[in-house]
C-alpha cells in the first residue's frame, strides 16, 4: 500500500504546495511560479501511472516484451510545449500589469482598482 | 524567499528534476521535453520578465490559514481518492489495457517507426497534435498582441555602450558560447531528424533550436541578433509551418482517406506514413522554434524600450 500509492502521495503534496503558492501569495510572478510546480506535478502524475513494472521505454526493440505506457507520454510531452506557451502569455499580460499599475503585487493593484472607482463615485455626485 | 531571481533559479532546478523523475519512469521523449523547457526556456522568460517588474518581493502576507484550509481538505479529498487507484507499476491497470496493447503491438505494422511516442504523436493522433500546434501559435500572437512595440526605439548610443560594456565583461562565457551554437543547432537538427528511431522530434528539436538562438541574443546583444533573425521572417516561419501541417492533412483527404491519413500520401502505406510523419514534425519543429523565438524577442524588446525611455527620461531631467 505505501509502496504502490508512494508515487501519487508526492504528487498531491507537489500538487497542494503549487495551490498553496497560488493562493496565499500576492506578488504575481510567485503565483505562476505556483501554477508551473502544479502543472509538473500533473505531468508527474500521468507519468507515473503510465510505467509498468519490468517495463522499458517506449521504443520497439527485438529483444523486449514489456514497455510502459506510451499513450501518456505523447500526451504529456505536447501538454509541457503548450504549458510553456501559456506560461509566456501570463507573463507577458503580467508585464503589461506592471506598465499600467506600477506593481505586480495583488493588493496594491487591488487598492488602485478600488481608488479609482471611489473617485468614479465621487465625480458622479458633483 | 523574498529574491524572486533565486525563485526563478530554484523553479528551473525543480524542472531538471522533475526530468529526471521521467526517466527515471521510462518517459525519455517526455523528458527531453521537460528538461528543454523546464530548465531552459521557462526559466530564461521568467529572468527576462523579473528584470522588468522588479527582483524583490513585498514583505507584507495575506493570512495564510485560509489557504492552509483549502489545501489541506483538497489534498486530503485527493489522498482519499488515491486509495483507489491501482498500484504504482502493475501491469493489469485498466490503462494498459484499452489502446495502448495496440500501439505497442501492431504500430510497427502500421506506421513502420521505432519510436511508439511518436507514431501515437504523429499519426494515430495527429489531429489532437494539430490542435496543441494551434494553441502554441496563438500563444505567440497573443505575446505579440500584447507586447509587440509599433515603433522600436532607434538604437540610442549609450544603451549600446552599456550593453557593449556588459558584454565586454563576459568574455570567456561569450568565446565558449559562439563555439557551442553551432553544434546546439546541429544538436536540435539531429533530435529533429532522430525522432523517429530514439527519443525527440520537433517539439524538442524546436525548443532545443530556440535555445541556440536565444543564447545568442542573450551574449551578444539584441541588435546583433536581429541581423541574423528579423522578426517578419519568424513570424512567417510560424504561420507557415501550422499551415503545412493542415495541408498534410488535406492532402490525405483528397486523396480519398481521411483527415490525417497519411496511407494515402503514397503507393505504399508505410512510405506515405514515413513521408506524413517527416512532414509533420517539421511542421512542428518551425512553429515551436518560430513561437519561442517570438515571444523571447518580444519580452527582451519591450525590456529595451522602457530602458531607453528610462535614459530618455534621465537626461531631461538632468
Amino acid at each position: 500500500m505505501l509502496t504502490g500509492l508512494f508515487n501519487y502521495w508526492i504528487v498531491v503534496m507537489l500538487m497542494m504546495s503549487g495551490l498553496y503558492v497560488v493562493i496565499a501569495h500576492g506578488n504575481l510572478i510567485k503565483k505562476i511560479v505556483g501554477l508551473t510546480i502544479f502543472q509538473t506535478s500533473v505531468f508527474i502524475f500521468y507519468i507515473s501511472m503510465a510505467k509498468v513494472d519490468g517495463g522499458t521505454a517506449p521504443i520497439l526493440a527485438d529483444d523486449i516484451m514489456h514497455y510502459s505506457n506510451p499513450l501518456p507520454h505523447a500526451l504529456i510531452l505536447t501538454a509541457i510545449v503548450v504549458g510553456i506557451a501559456t506560461v509566456a502569455l501570463a507573463l507577458s499580460l503580467v508585464v503589461r500589469i506592471k506598465a499600467a499599475y506600477g506593481s505586480i503585487e495583488e493588493d496594491e493593484i487591488q487598492q488602485q482598482d478600488n481608488q479609482f472607482e471611489a473617485d468614479k463615485k465621487v465625480r458622479k455626485e458633483e | 524567499m523574498k529574491d524572486l531571481f533565486a525563485v526563478v533559479m530554484l523553479s528551473g532546478i525543480y524542472g531538471l528534476l522533475s526530468a529526471s523523475f521521467f526517466v527515471a519512469m521510462d518517459a525519455v521523449d517526455v523528458a527531453f521535453t521537460e528538461a528543454a523547457v523546464g530548465a531552459g526556456i521557462s526559466t530564461l522568460l521568467m529572468l527576462v520578465v523579473i528584470t522588468i517588474t522588479g527582483r524583490s518581493e513585498k514583505t507584507t502576507r495575506h493570512n495564510p490559514f485560509p489557504a492552509l484550509l483549502i489545501i489541506i481538505i483538497t489534498g486530503g479529498l485527493l489522498i482519499y481518492g488515491t486509495l483507489d487507484m491501482p498500484y504504482f507499476g502493475s501491469a493489469d491497470a485498466p490503462i494498459h489495457n484499452h489502446v495502448a496493447p495496440r500501439y505497442i503491438n501492431d504500430s510497427m505494422q502500421e506506421i513502420g517507426i521505432v519510436n511508439i511516442v511518436t507514431s501515437i504523436l504523429a499519426s494515430y493522433r495527429a489531429f489532437d497534435t494539430f490542435g496543441e500546434l494551434v494553441v502554441i501559435f496563438t500563444a505567440g500572437i497573443g505575446v505579440l498582441a500584447l507586447l509587440s512595440i509599433v515603433r522600436r526605439p532607434v538604437d540610442d548610443d549609450k544603451i549600446a555602450c552599456i550593453n557593449y560594456s556588459m558584454h565586454e565583461q563576459h568574455l570567456v562565457v561569450r568565446i565558449v558560447t559562439k563555439m557551442l551554437i553551432p553544434f546546439i543547432l546541429l544538436f536540435a537538427l539531429y533530435v529533429q531528424f532522430h525522432g523517429d528511431f530514439g527519443p525527440g522530434g520537433g517539439f524538442q528539436a524546436g525548443v532545443i533550436f530556440a535555445a541556440a538562438i536565444i543564447l545568442y541574443a542573450m551574449l551578444f546583444g539584441l541588435s546583433s541578433a536581429r541581423i541574423v533573425i528579423n522578426q517578419p521572417f519568424i513570424q512567417l516561419i510560424s504561420a507557415a509551418g501550422v499551415l503545412l501541417y493542415s495541408c498534410v492533412g488535406l492532402v490525405s483527404l483528397l486523396n480519398g482517406g481521411n483527415f490525417f491519413d497519411y496511407n494515402f500520401l503514397s503507393n505504399d502505406p508505410i512510405a506515405g506514413q514515413h513521408l506524413g510523419i517527416l512532414l509533420i514534425e517539421w511542421a512542428v519543429g518551425c512553429t515551436v522554434a518560430s513561437v519561442m523565438i517570438i515571444i523571447f524577442f518580444n519580452f527582451a524588446d519591450y525590456r529595451e524600450m522602457l530602458q531607453s525611455n528610462k535614459h530618455k527620461y534621465n537626461q531631461e531631467s538632468s
